[in-house]
């Protein structure tokens, strides 16, 4: 049964920079990259040596422990680089393009005759199934695990995020065989859920074989984990897998190609990007290309996914691999003069979902921040504040702390199985204590993972 | 600014690792980050940060106290005058200059021994555990004067602030780890170890003592209610009673207390710019004046002496319910911490105000015993808030 679910709780941040209905096709990039790091928990073996040629779709590298999980390239190139870190960890596998980017086509598979398992080797040899993750832990989905439903979010609430609804407009044939591959993959439903505040686009709306709800709200509405509370919340022992909505359009377009498709439209957005608007790209693309002569200032961070949980890189880093968008912000190291930007200011250019800024008059306005923490790290002293921005019957406070604290039962008994560090992106973003709570919670589901599951 | 920046930057090396004066840091980080906000930036999670910081939190607080703290002031002025000419019905608004004057004398040494010595105490402590000054203490330091008598003396007050910063908070960590409200933890402990100069009819008006008026006390409401639970009351009956301590006067505050405590409209002000900032919960200030109520209505009905017969409006405009009620009980970090648990913190600690200002005349107000006693409970309040919702889940569990 469809659900209509409406959240009071939640907070959107109205940053500068939305990115314009304007859509052009990058360029072929010089470099693009796969980068571990992307998926966490994960230990690769690499398959190729440095120097040796990849296809698109060939197997680049792994899972050094569960082997049938392969990682593909989305080029035909020359691996370039292996970079490695600490421990020799690798961070990055750097691959050089080639000119040709034609790929064989073995065609089309029908996934109406196959089984799930027929689907599931399928895309595990294609190199697809890093798209499904799991819940709980936020990793690469188990392929030995049975997930009693899938779940898929028809949009993206975070602040600046891509407008899914313009990205796969007209790509329904693709997101539509996608859907058809997920369904086989679960006994239970697969669920995809509508943002109630705008008409979807008829690629969502007419999907079928699905579960179509509808949420209304502000962020995190969009966020899987929300969706997921509401509609079918994960109990201790269960899995729930989740796929970004490009990505199903991915895998539909492998299943319908037999082509390994790792295209996806990003939003390059921001305050500090000039004519911010919409790129094609390919996935792990070099983003010097795309933001080249779009900053407008120097002090800047790239980020590579949306400011609340993308990652940090370089002004010629690699897009990440779930990234749906490139946020560009001023950097916030400078120090602010008391009264004037400073804790006793009049902050006016400060977004508080505190009532402590006199900018909570102005509901309409934008604003242009920076990565400053805006104070300096305290114990808990406020509470009440997450809970605000939080749409789960959960206790946020409460499960961050039995994090903080290794508290295992604890973690257990208040939910750790049903958040992702995601989930707890807005907690951290409110919170006075200025605290890392994201990775306090990845510290606790860690743990979780160690010892109970 | 530059200039200052400047300095801040080039007086830097010295204090960081390796520096000169490197043991000082935590001080000279203190001053810094008061002038300056720091150039932090985010590393891990969340690029952004919300523009809200515990300095900003406690500065609100501070405004929020402003109102009470003036009208203090100057109700101290006025009763000091009262004190010396033995007429209590000596007109409030008249001599306003003289007054202000008068009260800023009595008060301003208390708040500069209670931030002595509090803020030194917290230096030391800071410089100990190799962190800069944590905020609390900045409305902490300006609580403790302001539920203080008149006449106490400074020594004391100094004695009571080491003892709630140290045995309140530092032991137990600092800010934010405390068990009872520091500055309510100072009073209670004057209020045990010197009971004659934080009760009866000589600490309410600064130079009351020296009077050569003959048969004035400087007794206060709640002392001489409390004296309908004795022989020889006051009042003969609560009619009495009124046309001394009219309702309104008791809202406006122009009557004796504790310095801040007496203008239930100076704290309502107050309260307002807590609610307005949602930095106050509504749900502990709400449920406390209807624990109050609910209580005085209850006696009410069992009946007794005449202060049990009190209307229960009066209890909320008396002593300091009102002002315990916005800026004690609400310390976000001794009250409890879910939501639930602060509509039931705040109900229980309003009812035993009241229960114990009508039913035990040792302790003719009740407020911040219970406060202190409700601190104590907060963490079982939540454990059973927090176990509600954990039973939910293991019931999902179940059905599914």
């Amino acid at each position: 049964m469809s659900k209509t679910i409406k959240l009071r709780k939640g907070l959107d941040i109205r940053l500068v920079g939305v990115a314009n209905k304007v859509k052009t096709d990058a360029a072929t990039p010089k470099t693009i990259s796969i980068k571990p790091l992307d998926f966490h928990g994960m230990t690769p073996r690499m398959l190729v040596k440095e120097g040796e040629s990849v296809k698109i779709g060939s197997a680049v590298f792994h899972d050094k422990y569960k082997e049938s999980i392969k990682f593909a390239s989305p080029v035909n190139g020359k691996v370039d680089a292996i970079v490695r870190g600490d421990k020799r960890r690798i961070l990055e596998v750097v691959i050089t393009t080639d000119e040709n980017q034609e790929a064989s086509s073995p065609g089309a598979v029908d996934t109406n005759s196959l089984s799930g398992d027929d689907v599931k080797a399928k895309m595990l040899a294609a190199g697809l199934w890093p798209f499904m993750r799991q819940r709980p832990l936020d990793v690469i989905a188990d392929p030995k695990n049975e997930p009693k439903a899938i779940f898929v979010s028809a949009f993206d609430s975070a602040p600046l995020a891509a407008d899914l609804d313009y990205v796969l407009h007209g790509k329904s044939a693709e997101f539509q065989a996608g859907l058809d591959a997920l369904a086989k993959l679960t006994s239970g439903k697969v669920h995809l859920t509508l943002n109630g505040k705008l008409p979807a686009d008829a690629t969502f709306k007419e999907a079928k074989g699905v579960e179509l709800n509808t949420i209304y709200g502000k962020h995190p509405a969009g966020n899987v984990g929300t969706q997921i509370h509401h509609i079918d919340p994960i109990n201790k022992g269960e899995f729930v897998w989740t796929v970004n909505a490009q990505d199903v359009a991915n895998i539909g377009s492998y299943f319908l190609t037999g082509v390994y498709s790792a295209k996806k439209t990003i939003a390059v957005t921001g305050s500090e990007i000039k004519d911010p608007a919409y790129v094609e790209v390919v996935q792990g693309t070099n983003v010097a290309s795309i933001l080249e002569g779009r900053i407008t200032s120097d002090n800047v961070r790239v980020i590579s996914g949306n400011v609340l949980t993308g990652d940090k890189i370089a002004q010629d880093g690699h897009l990440g691999f779930y990234s749906s968008q490139i946020t560009v912000i001023p950097e916030g190291n400078q120090l602010k003069f008391v009264v004037t930007k400073g804790w006793m200011g009049p902050g006016f250019d400060k977004f508080s979902n505190s009532r402590l800024f006199p900018t909570y008059l102005t509901p309409k306005k934008r604003f242009r921040l920076d990565t400053n923490t805006n104070g300096e790290e305290r114990a808990f002293v406020m509470t009440g504040e997450m809970e605000k921005v939080f749409p789960f019957d959960i206790l946020p406070m409460q499960l961050a702390k039995a994090a903080i604290t290794d508290d295992i039962d604890g973690m257990e008994n208040l939910g750790i199985y049903e958040v992702v560090p995601e989930d707890f992106a807005l907690c951290e973003y409110v919170c006075t204590t200025k605290i890392d709570i994201q990775d306090k919670i990845r510290q606790g589901l860690d743990l979780i993972a160690e010892e109970c599951m | 600014m530059k200039f200052l920046e400047n300095i801040v930057h080039k007086m830097e090396p010295k204090f960081t690792k390796g520096g000169k004066l490197e043991k000082w840091n935590p001080i000279f980080e203190s001053f810094t980050t008061l002038a300056f906000t720091p150039a932090h930036v985010t590393s891990k999670g969340s690029h952004i940060r919300d523009g809200v910081d515990l300095k900003r939190t406690m500065m609100t607080v501070i405004i929020a106290l402003l109102p009470a703290l003036l009208f203090g002031i100057y109700n101290t002025g006025h009763w000091e005058m009262v004190a010396a000419s033995g007429d209590r019905s000596l007109d409030f608004w008249s001599n306003g200059g003289d007054k202000m004057i008068a009260g800023l004398i009595v008060v301003l040494p208390l708040i500069v021994v209670s931030y002595g010595v509090g803020l030194t105490i917290e230096f030391i402590f800071g410089m100990k555990n190799g962190h800069s000054l944590h905020e609390g203490f900045l409305v902490s330091g300006l609580l403790i004067p302001m539920i203080m008598p008149a006449d106490v003396p400074l020594w004391m007050v100094g004695v009571a602030t080491a003892f709630g910063v140290i045995i309140g908070k530092e032991v137990f960590g600092g800010t934010g780890m405390n068990i009872l409200n520091v500055a309510l933890l100072s009073r209670a402990f004057l209020f045990f170890a010197y009971p004659t100069s934080m009760s009866g009819d000589k600490v309410w008006m600064a130079g009351v003592e020296n009077t050569n008026v003959d048969g004035f006390t400087g007794s206060t409401a709640l002392g001489d209610l409390a004296s309908f639970m004795t022989e020889k009351p006051v009042f003969n009956n609560l009619t009495e009673f009124a046309n001394s301590y009219s309702l309104s006067d008791s809202f406006f505050g122009y009557i004796p207390g504790s310095i801040g405590e007496t203008s239930v409209l100076a704290i309502l002000i107050g309260a307002g710019i807590l609610i307005m900032t949602g930095i106050g919960s509504l749900r502990i200030m709400i449920s406390f004046f209807a624990g109050g109520l609910l209580m005085g209505w209850l006696m009410n009905v069992v009946g007794g002496n005449d202060y049990i017969m009190l209307p229960p409006l009066y209890h909320l405009v008396l002593g300091g319910f009102a002002f315990g009620a916005v800026f004690m009980a609400t310390d976000p970090v001794t009250a409890s911490q879910t939501a639930t648990g602060k509509i039931i913190y705040g109900l229980v600690g309003g009812m035993l105000a009241i229960l114990i200002r009508v039913l035990n005349p040792a302790y003719p107000e009740g407020v911040m015993l219970a406060i202190l006693f409700m601190n104590v409970m907060a963490p079982i309040i939540d454990h059973y808030v927090v176990q509600a919702n954990v039973k939910r889940r293991l019931k999902r569990l179940k059905t599914t």
